[in-house]
């Protein structure tokens, strides 16, 4: 009897383990077929470059593209070291995605919230964001210069829509019962707006966050591009200027790990500001 | 706010609505009435129970107490002085969940103190002393969605007390709960209001629910609504739900009640029958 009664217990133990090892065995089988993935890809380039299947000239290769980056880290680039291209890239990024934002979410919020303002401005909105924006970087180069100035102002209005439709639409939507039960409880309409319509508005605002900091990229790259004295955008003009294919992807891949980069930050900074969220929401919709 | 004095306190009710009248303009454009003609009377301290068929206009009696609509037609009165706007002695709950959720449960019990100007420390021992009255002390650092439905339920009640309400209006706030759990809000509601001296418009399909907790029901007619018929429920207190139920007496007066309940449901679902067909 005592034999039975221990019986169970122990396989339960085991049981767990065998859980356990298989979920983390499963793990490892991801992150080696993505590995597996990534090499296949670039040996297949390598090699279909090496034996003249495609013509490296155009298409370059892996060990190129290294070779290229590695040379700007350790001898710099044309325009100066590598580090000043990135950083004056994310400085103009930086800059017009945080102008755009906070621009977005007031203007967003104070629309939401007022109902005449909305009726007002509300066509002129929608007239703006019809405008293909990106065509407004050469006459931003033509307004603010070659300097950072016009590529902050490409990236703010990239940024600015997105948000500002986000903010608009999360001040709309918030549970009417949240703001009859603030202002029962003795909230005043500058109270409501603040603790309630703002905090219930911030999930649909930072969805809008992660894409709009991918548009502020965008708009300083290609300001950059069009015209510029430093800068990623500058340097993808630079190397295609001179055939140089290679320099081409080399900017782009270190745009991408600039970009993963900073898209983590936000993931951090997101998880902190909603542990009031229950864990399995997703991304909150 | 005038002061009531027990002297006075007959003269003066503590809610007054006279011919009452309420429509809204439906998206279609059309007008649609939900309360029409009411009269009802609620003295200070007295627990009053309104039941009526679903969809019939009860939620609407309430927002015209409170302040968050006016009525089209007709006065509603709260200690003698019309109504308009917030008032800032009633306390509402909610029948969905109204707590927020990006406040903790302690954040969220300050609330109405801190909106209407407490300073912080005030506010967070009050809120403490009410958490602790419906026994959810242990859990002040938690956020609502990590609560149950009757935890949440209890955090909007502390949230509601802590303002010291003199009218408290609650609008089906336990019918989404499962059945034990009810019964032990309601326990609950009995004993926190016990202390208070509040008056209680509760609003409820549930005639079970009506009795065992009121001094009075009120039956309302099938939409739009107006006053049908208001029984006087003569069970001493104090009560638990539970044993009031097994009573003879809450045994007749629910019969009573339902023979004048029952007609207006029915008068309501034959609506509904006829709407869909």
């Amino acid at each position: 009897m005592p034999l039975e009664t221990a019986a169970p217990a122990t396989p339960a133990v085991t049981r767990t383990e065998v859980r356990e090892r298989a979920a983390r065995n499963r793990k490892l089988g991801v992150y080696g077929a993505r590995a597996a993935v990534l090499a296949a890809f670039l040996g297949l380039w390598e090699v279909c470059a090496r034996t003249g299947v495609i013509d490296p000239f155009n298409f370059s290769q892996p060990s190129r593209i290294w070779a290229q980056i590695w040379q700007w880290v350790t001898h710099g680039t044309a325009q100066g070291s590598l580090g000043e291209q990135i950083g004056y890239t994310l400085y103009e990024a930086l800059t017009g995605w945080v102008l755009g934002v906070v621009g977005g979410v007031l203007l967003g919020i104070a629309l939401g919230r007022v109902r005449f303002l909305a009726d007002v401005f509300g066509p002129y909105v929608k007239v703006l964001n019809a405008i293909p924006r990106i065509v407004l970087a050469p006459i931003f180069l033509i307004w603010f210069g070659l300097g950072p100035a016009s590529k902050v102002a490409s990236a703010v209005v990239l940024v600015f829509f997105p948000v500002f439709f986000n903010a608009f639409q999360g001040a709309r939507e918030v549970d009417r019962n949240l703001v009859a039960n603030a202002r029962i409880l003795g909230a005043d309409s500058r109270k409501v707006t603040l603790q309630v319509v703002v905090p219930a508005a911030t999930t649909w605002i930072f969805t809008s966050l992660h894409v709009s900091f991918g548009f502020a990229l965008i708009g300083a790259i290609v300001g950059e591009y069009i015209g510029a004295t430093k800068g990623l955008g500058l340097m993808v003009a630079a190397a295609q200027g001179t055939f140089n294919a290679a320099g081409v992807y080399a900017a782009m891949t270190i745009l991408a790990v600039v970009a993963l980069f900073t898209e983590g930050l936000l993931t951090f900074a997101e998880k902190r500001l909603f542990r009031w969220k229950p864990a399995d929401a997703g991304d909150g919709r | 706010m005038v002061h009531v004095d027990p002297h006075e306190a007959g003269a003066v009710p503590a809610i007054e609505l006279t011919g009452a009248t309420k429509r809204f303009r439906t998206p279609s454009g059309t007008l649609h009435t939900a309360v029409r003609e009411l009269d009802l009377t609620v003295a200070p301290g007295e627990f009053v129970a309104v039941v009526g068929p679903t969809g019939c206009g009860k939620s609407t009696t309430l927002t015209l107490v409170s302040g968050l609509e006016e009525p089209t037609e007709g006065e509603v009165r709260v200690y003698g002085e019309p109504v308009s706007g917030i008032n800032g002695h009633v306390g509402f709950v909610f029948q969905q969940d109204a707590v927020f959720p990006w406040r903790t449960v302690l954040s969220n019990v300050m609330a109405g103190p801190r909106f209407r100007g407490v300073p912080a420390d005030r506010a967070r021992e009050k809120a403490r002393d009410w958490l602790s009255r419906v026994g959810l002390s242990a859990f002040e650092d938690r956020y609502p969605h990590q609560l149950s439905g009757g935890m949440r339920k209890r955090v909007a009640l502390a949230q509601t007390f802590v303002n010291d309400p003199r009218i408290l209006l609650m609008d089906e706030p336990f019918s989404a709960l499962d059945v034990q759990t009810r019964a032990l809000m309601s326990d609950q509601l009995l004993e926190l209001w016990a202390g208070t001296g509040s008056s209680v418009v509760f609003v409820t399909h549930d005639l079970d629910e009506a009795i065992a907790l009121a001094d009075r029901v009120v039956v309302m007619t099938a939409g739009p609504a107006t006053v049908k018929e208001v029984f006087t429920v003569d069970l001493p207190r104090p009560r638990t739900v539970e044993a009031v139920r097994l009573e003879p007496r809450f045994v007749e007066l629910y019969r009573e009640i339902w023979a004048s309940l029952g007609e207006e449901v029915r008068i309501t679902r034959e609506r509904g029958a006829g709407r869909a067909a």
